[in-house]
């Protein structure tokens, strides 16, 4: 069986490369890719917990699935965001999104 | 060493390949080709937990439906592939010390704890249960999160509408 403590460290790791990307990024698509992989690093610490911790519980993997629905309620409207703001503003990069700058 | 372990090596490589390259790469289509890889590998890393119908709702929902969305927004917005136009904000430097420290913070952290070795076997049918508690002591949060598709659908559409003047 594998250390538990490989599952934690590989999502960590997914963690962080998702938080760069949502950091350094400067297209709005990227950003929200870099917000999906997060979420996913999270999923795989819930489904790795339950299975090492309770395997015949259920909350974990339940858990999972109400957080993909949200995770897709996320991207479509962040989605539709992004195309609502490039008809208005003609731009995609987040930098230049600035309307409420002081 | 044993085959689950090399498989293990084997998926969370390609994972991180897959991220490293959906970070990294600038061409947005390449990007979300990345994507799908790095999804695929997490599905399989599900099938290694024994999490069967978590691996299958991850491949129809992210490498289904999300790949497809991404690429359609892609379509939709012009001048992404310009080469003239940095993939990266200014702060990337700021971005990648974050990101590091907070990994080598989390992995040291991880590694220190002592964590449960022993697991018993998985008894039933995983899927059945799933079901069973989705329409039993589940209800509610799955009646909401029903509530909350229609709510994302509806003002997904309303936001990317076309004004019309």
């Amino acid at each position: 069986m594998i250390p538990l403590s490989w599952y934690l460290v590989f999502a960590a790791a997914l963690f962080c490369i998702g938080l760069y990307g949502v950091l350094a990024r400067r297209h709005a698509i990227g950003l929200l890719m870099g917000v999906e992989l997060m979420l996913n690093a999270a999923n795989i610490n819930l489904v790795a917990f339950e299975r090492y911790m309770a395997p015949n519980g259920l909350a974990g993997q339940l858990f999972v699935i109400f957080n993909i629905t949200v995770a897709a309620a996320e991207a479509a409207v962040g989605l539709a965001l992004i195309i609502a703001i490039y008809r208005s503003r003609n731009t995609v990069a987040v930098e230049e999104v600035d309307l409420l700058r002081g | 060493m044993t085959l689950t372990h090399i498989v293990f090596l084997i998926l969370a490589g390609l994972a991180l390949a897959g991220a490293v390259g959906m970070v990294a790469l600038r061409n947005l289509v390449h990007m979300v080709l990345a994507m799908v890889l790095a999804f695929l590998a997490v599905a399989g890393v599900f099938i290694l937990l024994e999490a069967g119908f978590v691996a299958v709702v991850q491949i129809l929902i992210y490498v289904g439906a999300l790949a497809v969305l991404v690429l359609f927004a892609i379509m939709l917005t012009r001048d992404i592939m310009d080469r003239r136009v940095r993939a990266n904000a200014s702060q990337w430097p700021w971005a990648l010390l974050v990101a590091v420290a907070l990994f080598a913070l989390l992995s040291a952290i991880l590694l220190r704890t002592s964590w449960p070795t022993a697991t018993t076997a998985i008894t039933g049918d995983q899927v059945v249960a799933l079901g069973e508690a989705l329409v039993g002591p589940y209800a509610l949060p799955f009646e909401a999160a029903s509530v909350l598709l229609l709510v994302a659908m509806i003002g997904a559409i309303l936001i990317a509408r076309e004004a019309r003047r």
